[in-house]
């Protein structure tokens, strides 16, 4: 039986090459995007960490820093002539007490400001200087106080407020976490999948078969961009339908930029994993590379609040270049061509890593 | 059938490589038959792997020669990937997908061969078809390697101690379907520490030792050449009655004495004069015996012989 089994099967080789057979679905590059994207969504952290965390850190934040309205200041004040001259100020809630009651309720914080009669018809405001609400009031209560006594401006002033969608912190925070988001997911899933590749010598079998390489790698950049529409999809639509976080750049500048982003950070991932042997080894420099970066590149806060010598350094950063295109496009409503300086930074980034990390990478 | 039939499969000549200060494969020669089963036989660190990965074109030798099927790495390193089956040792492979995805993305990687299905129905792992590698056991996990192996419909198969660490039904089985892609006349290069898989599936062995073939012909060319082809083993004595291990040296028949854990092991050319002999100096030393065991010599016993060390000792 055995000495003829094999034989079969060889010799029916040609007749058994259906057509599905040749079919795109058998082509290597296609078999190892599909196994990347196979093992990606078997793996349930990583499915947590690209998808639901940044969707839980935009609901948290947006709701610690969502937009109240103007607050009421609460002060007091001990004679009926003060309080009456304050309350012609609409965002001071004033309440009439004596001294001492007053001075309890300035120091368990119930007032922000006490305003007390001195001599020759002087005002004396106590407040906390380094509390942001105690100064507010004072300015209030200054306010009121000299208009009571007969001030007036020289200078006419008008207010517009700008509590539209794209000037608050959630507007701001949203192209930074999908910034974020596209680092971290390129750089984590590209690193440990190749890193775990080569320590389990799976790396070196599949190198010991006619696998064409570049197909290998070129797999994981495939991959990623499967993922890409569904991870940029969430985090969009989170910010677009909650809160009202608008795109007004094109959606198709938008993918671009994103799927510029996302080969860029995976270039980067593949830099990073290009020789590593242990995922230890290969974690601790990941975030050797991305710790900076969540700090400086804007995530959460203005990148301009660092010292200006910092500023091209900071700049030069992918991460950087990347959230400042995506505030750009979602914020601003900039096409390609405004954010070209971004785009180049990026482009360069993509250009270096894939090439050294070519060049350096073990296959064993 | 191969059409490489009665030629070469394999040549290696003065194959030398180093890591740092160690010299894992120190000027090796290997010649295959197409159609043989060569099997590299060695304890841990005598270089097979080495020389198996130079021969697969996976590492590069610091000197000398490889041909694997009329061909060298330097130029036809594609070519010669679609006709070679390779298993390596301790590849672990991606335990999320199944057995089948497994299997159908090496496929992919092939112009020639069977389909998925039918070369996992070869190695027996049908029912564990969409099972996950990581739920299969260990000898499950091998067929699966040596499915992939396969998978190509090579002519040359390389198989790096693929039943080490295997329970003996498991190994078996593995040694079966190597049975079959053999007799199907295509050539297999196999390492292994295990004496017993060498003598079952291998035509020639090379017995490797410090990077170096210190013998080599079939299993029995080289258990024949020991000089002795029954081995008699047997404890005796007590601390009150020691016995004299050098008066068995002068029985008759008796080619090499050594003794080992307690336990004296004599190479004799013939048991039926040897056996009598030996009871009847035991019975003039007044040494009772405790233990009496014969086998046939094995290949354990020509490497013991050749080096006085174990194959599977350190």
């Amino acid at each position: 039986m055995s000495d003829n089994t094999i034989p079969a099967v060889r010799a029916g080789v040609g007749e058994k090459k259906s057509p599905r057979e040749n079919s795109l679905a058998n082509h290597p590059l296609v078999q190892l995007t599909l196994v990347r994207f196979l093992e990606f969504i078997r793996e349930p952290e990583a499915l947590f960490w690209v998808f639901v965390f940044p969707v839980l850190l935009a609901a948290g934040l947006g709701i610690a820093f969502r937009n109240r309205p103007p607050e009421v200041l609460t002060i007091a004040a001990v004679t009926p002539e003060l309080a009456q001259s304050l309350r012609q100020e609409k965002l001071l809630a004033v309440e009439q007490l004596d001294l001492q009651a007053a001075q309890e309720a300035l120091r368990t914080g119930k007032v922000a400001l006490l305003a007390v009669p001195g001599s020759g018809g002087a005002v004396e405001y106590r407040y906390d200087d380094t509390n942001p609400e105690g100064r507010a009031a004072r300015l209030l209560a200054d306010r009121a106080i000299q208009r009571a006594a007969g001030r007036v401006d020289p200078v006419a002033t008008t207010d517009q407020l700008m509590r539209e969608a794209g000037s608050r912190y959630i507007d701001f925070l949203i192209p930074g976490l999908l910034g974020m988001n596209l680092m971290g997911s390129a750089i984590w899933s590209m690193g440990f999948a190749i890193v775990d590749a080569r320590r389990k010598k799976l790396l070196k079998r599949l190198v010991a078969s006619p696998m064409p390489r570049a197909y290998y790698l070129l797999s994981f950049l495939l991959s990623r961009i499967l993922l890409l529409v569904v991870e940029v999809g969430v985090l969009v639509g989170f910010g677009a339908l909650l809160f009202h976080v608008p795109v007004r750049g094109s959606l198709f500048d938008l993918g671009v930029v994103c799927l510029l982003s996302s080969l860029s950070f995976s270039a980067l991932g593949l830099l990073l994993a290009s020789r590593a042997r242990t995922i230890e080894a290969a974690s601790g420099l990941m975030n050797v590379v991305m710790m900076p970066m969540w700090i400086a590149s804007g995530v959460f806060f203005s990148s301009q609040k660092f010292p200006d010598v910092m500023q091209p350094v900071i700049k030069a950063l992918p991460l950087t270049a990347v959230i400042d295109a995506l505030r750009a496009n979602m914020l601003q409503g900039s096409n390609l061509a405004q954010m070209a300086p971004q785009v180049g930074i990026i482009a360069f980034w993509l250009l270096v890593c894939f090439a050294l990390a070519l060049r350096i990478f073990r296959w064993r | 059938m191969p059409e490489v039939a009665s030629k070469s499969a394999l040549s290696a000549r003065l194959l030398r490589k180093a890591y740092k200060d160690v010299v894992a494969v120190d000027g090796l020669n290997l010649e295959l038959q197409a159609g043989e089963c060569f099997g590299l036989l060695g304890p841990n660190g005598a270089g097979k792997t080495t020389t198996v990965e130079i021969c697969e074109g996976l590492t590069q030798a610091d000197s000398g020669e490889v041909e694997v099927l009329g061909r060298r790495w330097s130029s036809d390193a594609a070519q010669l990937r679609q006709r070679l089956g390779i298993q390596l040792q301790d590849t672990q492979l991606s335990e999320k997908l199944t057995v089948h995805e497994t299997v159908r993305l090496f496929r992919s990687f092939f112009r020639q061969g069977a389909e998925a299905s039918e070369v996992i129905a070869r190695v027996q792992l049908e029912e564990k078809q969409n099972s996950r590698v990581g739920d299969l056991s260990g000898g499950q996990k091998q067929r699966l390697a040596l499915a992939c192996a396969l998978v190509g419909d090579p002519d040359f198969l390389f198989l790096d101690e693929p039943t080490t660490g295997l329970d003996p039904q498991a190994r078996r089985q593995l040694w079966d379907l190597i049975e079959e892609f053999k007799a199907s006349g295509r050539t297999i290069l196999l390492t292994t520490h295990y004496m017993d898989e060498a003598e079952r599936l291998c035509d020639r062995v090379a017995i490797m030792d410090h990077g170096k073939v210190i013998a080599l012909g079939t299993p029995r060319e080289l258990i024949a050449s020991t000089c002795a082809e029954q081995m008699v083993e047997f404890t005796a004595g007590s601390v009150s009655h020691a016995l004299d291990v050098q008066a068995l040296r002068r029985i008759a028949g008796v080619r090499e004495v050594r003794t080992e854990n307690g336990a004296v092991l004599l190479q004799v050319a013939e048991l039926h004069t040897s056996v009598p002999a030996l009871l009847a100096e035991l019975t003039r030393q007044n040494v009772p015996l405790t233990e009496l065991r014969t086998h046939s010599a094995t290949l354990e016993d020509v490497f013991v012989t050749l080096t006085g060390r174990h194959l599977r000792d350190e």
